[in-house]
């Protein structure tokens, strides 16, 4: 991905010149605009954020920092982690040395504490009864089966989902970056990280049927304006979002400015959380194009884990 | 007699004209007539967005070939292999001698080493006459192809065309368009896919001309010419119509498949396997 670096100084004294005025919807003047009228998202686009998904608890309501805050809060976040001699974690991944730190990322420009919005204080609602029990059945579960075959891995070290594909779709760790294709009658959101296409048609297709239910869920998106809305339905409760098919996530894509877009989304799922929830970011134009990501191909990891508890299971260790 | 010698006057005339304008057709195939049915773009350029598939039976060997057991007998006539008279130029893709007896390796050791049964990105041309559809949507400066084996996708250069820096399992794709045809060059790729489920395959070297052309509103027409001289004694040829799925409602789904390719890949390392094992020693 080239272009993606940015030195946090420039992000900084950006952020003077944007904090004030995020989100600030635009005219309509000084967008890309297709040859049929519409708001051009075309091309790609990077969610880096060091704004975390729920607010630190000593925040309370505080819904934005100061820019000395910020500042202060946005240094602790870049700071890149060593590995630990005769630990664990001593792999030697440093991510700086791919490129993959969040320090080099084009990061959106917002004072904002956290992603979510609502509820107030910045954290997900509180979660229902129904799904505290699955919940607590998958750990229990989890406790004696959790090394018993693949199928019993997270679906992450599976290649099968990252928590922070699908709708809503979230900024990762590394790699943020996005594709979005758009013609008249379809947009494609490609994430980086499964970096597996959503298509969303804009054709009045009827809604998927609900005996059907995806990963991804199923996308259908409209144009309200000059904002791009998509809701998204027929969830399969299996991902760690944990939407389940009742559940229902409408997304909303106005552009503010030829390098920015304002990314709103509320998630509706009476049976995972008692109440709705909904938060925004902005995403940052960044030159492309995406290399591709294949990771179940080269999933060596997987097999690694599997074989290594079965020799520990061999040598009378577990 | 002399109206009728006018009239035979102008049915001559008429017929030349016609030739002539069948001659400068043929010169010019980018110019079909106005009335061919192909959706187009602003432009004027052929619009390829929709849903398509093959139906051909080139996934399961490119070669002319009769009805086979397939890899393995547990699904009874489920599993077979349908015949299918080829999708080549010629009955056998000119391989070297080399690459023949792996190509016959691959068919030895279809059941577990054809990428399709791993869940693995499918490659071009494969992705393109695996047994599923495929949508493209077109826009002015790419073309964006969404497989529903997978979710594998590529995106096709148009404006920009651009140098990968290294290999990858769809490769890159740069095209134009010559008249009414697409034709997309296809590099880098990683040499790790199959062509079908026969076990023909090619190279990291293997070069890709696809041509994609319209043949009316819902049919294109597919040919890719596979180049990779440490493989095949010559260029050749594959060519088979594409068939847009008109249902009203079509939408491609989830074929999200590493979940049905686990027990193939990892099964030997589950606990059960383990434990099987050691209780036959």
């Amino acid at each position: 991905m080239k272009g993606s670096t940015i030195l946090s100084i420039a992000m900084v004294a950006g952020l003077v010149a944007v904090g004030a005025h995020v989100h600030a919807q635009s005219d309509g003047t000084d967008i890309p605009r297709t040859a049929s009228g519409r708001p051009d998202f075309q091309g790609h686009w990077s969610s880096a954020t060091v704004t975390p998904f729920t607010r630190p608890r000593n925040l309370g309501d505080k819904e934005f920092f100061t820019e000395e805050e910020f500042a202060e809060y946005e240094a602790g976040r870049l700071v890149e982690n060593e590995t630990q001699p005769n630990t664990a974690g001593d792999a030697h991944y440093v991510l700086s040395d791919f490129g993959l730190h969040n320090s080099q990322n084009t990061r959106a420009a917002t004072l904002r504490t956290s992603i979510i919005t609502y509820p107030s204080d910045g954290q997900l609602p509180p979660t229902t009864p129904e799904a505290d029990a699955i919940a607590a059945e998958r750990r229990a579960y989890d406790q004696e089966h959790a090394y018993d075959s693949a199928s019993n891995r997270p679906m992450t070290e599976r290649c099968i989902m990252w928590g922070h594909n699908g709708a809503p779709m979230l900024p990762a760790g590394d790699n943020s970056n996005n594709q979005i294709v758009q013609s008249d009658d379809h947009f494609v959101f490609i994430q980086e990280m499964m970096q597996e296409p959503r298509i969303v048609p804009l054709t009045g297709l009827d809604p998927l049927t609900p005996a059907i239910q995806q990963w991804y869920g199923s996308s259908r998106g409209e144009w309200d304006g000059d904002t791009l809305v998509i809701e998204t339905s027929n969830f399969t409760g299996l991902t760690n979002r944990n939407i389940t098919p009742s559940g229902k996530v409408t997304e909303r894509f106005s552009m503010i400015d030829y390098g920015t877009i304002l990314y709103q989304f509320t998630v509706d799922d009476p049976n995972t959380w008692t109440d709705t929830w909904s938060g925004e970011y902005t995403l940052t134009r960044v030159e492309g194009p995406m290399f591709e990501y294949a990771c179940h191909e080269g999933n060596y990891g997987l097999a690694n884990i599997l074989s290594g508890i079965r020799a520990e299971e061999a040598a009378g260790e577990r | 007699m002399k109206r009728i010698m006018l009239l035979l006057a102008l049915i001559v005339v008429a017929g030349c004209q016609s030739d002539q304008q069948a001659v400068a057709q043929s010169e010019e195939a980018a110019a079909p007539a106005p009335d061919d049915g192909i959706p187009r773009t602003a432009a004027g350029q052929p619009d390829l967005s929709g849903i398509w598939q093959s139906l051909s039976d080139a996934n399961w060997d490119l070669e002319p070939h009769a009805a086979r057991q397939g890899a393995t007998e547990d699904l009874g006539t489920i599993g077979a292999v349908p015949p299918g008279l080829g999708v080549i130029d010629g009955d056998a893709i000119p391989y070297l001698p080399e690459a023949l007896a792996q190509r016959d390796q691959n068919f030895a050791n279809r059941r577990t080493d054809d990428p399709e049964a791993k869940c693995f990105n499918p490659g071009i041309p494969r992705a393109n006459y695996m047994p599923q559809p495929f949508q493209i949507i077109q826009t002015p400066s790419e073309i964006f192809v969404a497989y529903q084996y997978r979710l594998a996708s590529r995106t096709i250069f148009l404006d920009e065309h651009v140098d990968i820096p290294v290999d990858s399992w769809m490769g890159w794709s740069n095209a134009r368009w010559e008249g009414d045809t697409l034709v997309v060059e296809v590099t880098n790729q990683n040499g790790e896919t199959w062509l079908d489920r026969a076990g023909n395959y090619g190279s990291a070297n293997m070069r890709v001309i696809e041509r994609f052309t319209p043949m009316g509103a819902n049919h294109i027409q597919y040919e890719a010419t596979i180049e990779d001289p440490t493989v095949y004694e010559r260029p050749w040829t594959i060519s088979m119509p594409l068939y847009r799925r008109i249902e009203p409602n079509m939408q491609l789904l989830e074929f999200k498949c590493v979940v049905f390719a686990e027990e193939l890949m990892y099964g030997h390392l589950s606990r059960d396997a383990a434990e099987t094992e050691g209780g036959a020693e």
